[in-house]
C-alpha cells in the first residue's frame, strides 16, 4: 500500500468577488492532480512558478482544503478526519520552507524551537526532552551545545538544518520539502541534499520535492511529476523521464538546464511566449499556446494522463507522433578523469592526497 | 579603437567601515580585465565581494562608509578618480548594468517606455517621438511582443520575464561597451532563464559589447562566458580561459565548487560538500582565505598569503599547491 494517494485534487482560489461577495474569478492553482507514494521514495513535484505545485504540497498537509478530491495517508482518508486526528496526523507530515530564517522564530533558542513539538505531541517526558534535542541536532550535524542560540546567531545552510531538526524531531513518515536548497549558495546546497539523502535512508522518511531545479531534481527524486497550470502532464521514474521525456513541456524544461559544460550538445528548445494566466488557462491542452508540436485537435480537446506499460504517463494528444527525445536533456558529458580525481580527493579530505596535508 | 583591454582593474581594494567600528574587506587586491566584445563570468559565493565589485565599477557604493583603492581604467577613465558629473555621463550610456530582481529595479510608477526613453533623452538628446521609437525597436530586439503596445505599459502588468527583458533593453538603450549582468536569470524559472541566456548570446554576437556576467551558477558560465574569475572571501583565487576551468581547475575552492553541483550524466550519491564557513572579514586569516576549509592544506598555507601564479597563458591560481593534478597523479 502506497504511504500516500492523492485522487482527483482540485483547488481554486477566488481571485475576485463583487460588491455583495459574489465570486467573479478563480485561479485554478490545483485542478485534478492524482498521484502516489510510496514509503521511503522520493517524489518531485517540478514545474514553473505559478504551476500549482506548491498548492499541491499544502493540501496534501491540510494547511488548505481542498475543494475536490481524496487525500489518502496510509489507507486513511485524510479529509475526513477531526481536529484531533489531524493533530495526530501533523505528527506523521511535516514541510520545510525555502526561507529557514522565515520559518524559525527568531524569540526562540534551537532548543526551545526543537522542544516544542516533542512537547506538543507529548513524545518524550519532559526530564528526557533535553537528551533528545541534543539528538536530533547531531542528526543533522549540528553540535549539541548549539541549542541555547538563537536563529539570527546561524548560517543560512545551518538554519535549514535547524529547520529539518525541527521536521525530523516528530519522527514523521512523510516530509514535504519545499524549494529547500533555492535560496542556498552552491556549496551549502549539496550539504543539505547530501543530509536529506542520509536522514531518508536512516529513518526511512518519504519525500515531496518541489523545485525548479531540474539538476537537485535528478539528483534526489525517484519519480518525478511536471505540472503545468494546475495539472500533471507527466509523471515517471526520474531516470526514465530524464533518459527520454515525453510531453513537449517537460522536453523544453529538461532542454533549458544549464550545465557545468562549456560546448555541451543541446538542441534546448526555447519556449516562446508567456506562460498563461491560471486564472484563465487555455482551453483543450493547457500548454497548447506555447507548444510548438500544437495541432487543431490540443485548442479544443484536454488529453488525458495515459501510462505504458513502465508507469510513464502522459498527457498529450501527440505522444505516439513527437520526434525522438534523443540528446533534448543536455549532456554535461562526465567530468574530465583530473578533475573526477580532484573532486574525489576533494570529498574525502587530506589523505586522500598526494605529498599528506597537515593532520588537524 | 585600441586593442588594450576596455576595462582594467588593477589592486581594488574596498573596505566598509561600520557604525560599531567594525571594517569588513569585502574586496581585496583584485585585478581584472576585459577585453572588447568578451564576456567574463565572476563566480563565487554569497558575500565574497563579487556584487561589491561591480558596485566600484557603476560608482554606487556610498561614499561616507566606503574607502577604495586602486585603480578602474574604463574607456581612458580612472573611474575611480572621475567627477560624479563624469559618472552620471557613462552610466546608461556607455556602462549599463542589469540587476537580479527587476522588480526592485524599474520604477513601479512610470510606465516602461518612459523610463527607456529617460535615458536615452538623457544620453543622446533628440527628440521624444525619435526616442520613443528607438524605445519601440528596443523592446523588438528583447523579442517583447507587440512591442508598440507594450510600450505604455506599468511595470506590474509585466511577468517576472517580461520585466528583465525591459531592465536589459533599458540597459542596451545607448549601446553601452560594457554590461554588467548581476545574476540575471537568479530569480526566473528554467524556461524563462534559457530564453534570457539565448539572448544574451544573441547580445553578445551583433552588439560587440563586453559583458561581466556575476553568477553562482556554473552551467549559466559554461553557457555564456568565455573567461571565468572564481572570487573568494574578497579575492580573486582562480582565473581562466572557461574550457580549461571546466577541465583542469587549478583551485582547490573551484574544485569543491564543481563537485557540489548535482550532475545530470550520472547519479553520484554524495555530493561534494566544503565544509566550515568563509572566514570573518573583519578579520581575515594572514594566509591563504581558504586554508582552514580546504582538504589540501599544508602548513605552508596558513603562514603567507600565497599570490595569484600564471600556471599556463591566462590561467591563473592563487595555491600554493598548484598544479593541483600532481596530487592525484
Amino acid at each position: 500500500m502506497a504511504l500516500l494517494e492523492v485522487q482527483g485534487l482540485v483547488k481554486h482560489f477566488v481571485a475576485e468577488r463583487s460588491l455583495f461577495g459574489r465570486e467573479l474569478a478563480h485561479v485554478k492553482a490545483v485542478d485534478g492532480v492524482s498521484f502516489s507514494l510510496d514509503a521511503g521514495k522520493t517524489l518531485a513535484l517540478v514545474g514553473e512558478s505559478g504551476c500549482g505545485k506548491s498548492t499541491v504540497s499544502r493540501l496534501v498537509l491540510r494547511l488548505i482544503e481542498p475543494d475536490a478530491g481524496t487525500i489518502r495517508f496510509e489507507g486513511r482518508d485524510l479529509l475526513a478526519l477531526d481536529a484531533g486526528a489531524l493533530r495526530a496526523f501533523r505528527r506523521e507530515a511535516q514541510i520545510i520552507f525555502q526561507d529557514p530564517y522565515a520559518s524559525l522564530n527568531p524569540r526562540m533558542t534551537v532548543g526551545q524551537i526543537l522542544t516544542e513539538p516533542l512537547a506538543l505531541h507529548d513524545l518524550v517526558p519532559p526530564a528526557r526532552r533535553r537528551e533528545r534535542v541534543e539528538e536530533i541536532l547531531r542528526l543533522v550535524g549540528l553540535e549539541p551545545r548549539l541549542a541555547r542560540r538563537y536563529p539570527h546567531e546561524f548560517s543560512g545552510g545551518q538554519r535549514q538544518r535547524i529547520a529539518i531538526a525541527r521536521a525530523i524531531a516528530v519522527e514523521p513518515k512523510l516530509i514535504i520539502c519545499d524549494e529547500p536548497v533555492s535560496a542556498l549558495d552552491v556549496s551549502i546546497r549539496s550539504q543539505i541534499l547530501n543530509l536529506l539523502r542520509e536522514l531518508q535512508d536512516r529513518l526511512g522518511l518519504a519525500y515531496i520535492f518541489v523545485s525548479h531545479d531540474l539538476a537537485v531534481v535528478k539528483h534526489i527524486a525517484d519519480h518525478v511529476a511536471v505540472m503545468n497550470l494546475g495539472q500533471i502532464v507527466e509523471t515517471a521514474e526520474a531516470d526514465t523521464l530524464f533518459a527520454a521525456p515525453c510531453h513537449p513541456y517537460s522536453r523544453a524544461l529538461l532542454s533549458a538546464i544549464p550545465v557545468p559544460k562549456p560546448q555541451a550538445k543541446r538542441s534546448r528548445i526555447v519556449l516562446q511566449g508567456e506562460i498563461p494566466s491560471a486564472m484563465n488557462p487555455p482551453s483543450g491542452c493547457r500548454f497548447h499556446t506555447r507548444c510548438p508540436y500544437v495541432i487543431e485537435r490540443c485548442r479544443s480537446d484536454l488529453p488525458e494522463l495515459v501510462a505504458d506499460g513502465i508507469g510513464h504517463a502522459t498527457a498529450c494528444h501527440r505522444t505516439s507522433e513527437l520526434p525522438s527525445s534523443a540528446a533534448i536533456v543536455p549532456s554535461d558529458g562526465g567530468f574530465s578523469p583530473v578533475l573526477e580525481k580532484l573532486v574525489a580527493a576533494f570529498s574525502s579530505g587530506p589523505e586522500a592526497v598526494r605529498g599528506g596535508g597537515v593532520s588537524s | 579603437m585600441s586593442t588594450g583591454p576596455l576595462i582594467d582593474i588593477k589592486d581594488l581594494r574596498i573596505r566598509f567601515h561600520g557604525d560599531d567600528g567594525r571594517v569588513t574587506h569585502a574586496v581585496d587586491g583584485v585585478d581584472l580585465s576585459v577585453a572588447n566584445g568578451a564576456t567574463l563570468g565572476l563566480v563565487g559565493e554569497s558575500g565574497c565581494g563579487k556584487s561589491v565589485t561591480s558596485l566600484a565599477i557603476m560608482g554606487l557604493l556610498p561614499k561616507q562608509s566606503t574607502e577604495i583603492s586602486g585603480a578602474i581604467r574604463f574607456d581612458g577613465f580612472d573611474l575611480l578618480k572621475t567627477s560624479d558629473q563624469t559618472l552620471r555621463d557613462l552610466r546608461g550610456n556607455r556602462l549599463a548594468m542589469i540587476f537580479q530582481e527587476p522588480m526592485t529595479s524599474l520604477n513601479p510608477s512610470l510606465t516602461i517606455g518612459d523610463q527607456i526613453t529617460e535615458t536615452i533623452l538623457r544620453h543622446r538628446g533628440g527628440s521624444r517621438r525619435s526616442a520613443r521609437e528607438r524605445a519601440i525597436e528596443l523592446l523588438r530586439r528583447v523579442h517583447i511582443p507587440s512591442a508598440e503596445r507594450r510600450i505604455d505599459e506599468y511595470p506590474h502588468k509585466l511577468s517576472g520575464g517580461m520585466r528583465q527583458r525591459v531592465m536589459i533593453a533599458m540597459a542596451l538603450a545607448c549601446d553601452p561597451r560594457l554590461l554588467i549582468a548581476d545574476e540575471p536569470t537568479t530569480a526566473l524559472d528554467v524556461t524563462l532563464q534559457a530564453q534570457i541566456l539565448e539572448l544574451m548570446r544573441e547580445l553578445k554576437a551583433t552588439s560587440g559589447a563586453a559583458i561581466i556576467l556575476i553568477t553562482h551558477d556554473l552551467g549559466v558560465v559554461a553557457e555564456v562566458c568565455d573567461e571565468v574569475a572564481v572570487m573568494y572571501a574578497g579575492e580573486i583565487v582562480e582565473r581562466a580561459p572557461v574550457d580549461e576551468l571546466f577541465a583542469a581547475p587549478q583551485h582547490p575552492y573551484t574544485v569543491g565548487l564543481l563537485g557540489s553541483i548535482p550532475r545530470l550524466d550520472h547519479r553520484a550519491e554524495q555530493l561534494a560538500t566544503i565544509e566550515g564557513m568563509v572566514p570573518n572579514m573583519a578579520q581575515p586569516p594572514a594566509g591563504c582565505r581558504f586554508a582552514a576549509r580546504c582538504p589540501f592544506v599544508l602548513d605552508a598555507c596558513t603562514k603567507a598569503l600565497p599570490p595569484l601564479v600564471e600556471l599556463s597563458p591566462g590561467h591563473l591560481s592563487r595555491c600554493i599547491r598548484a598544479p593541483l593534478e600532481l596530487l592525484v597523479s
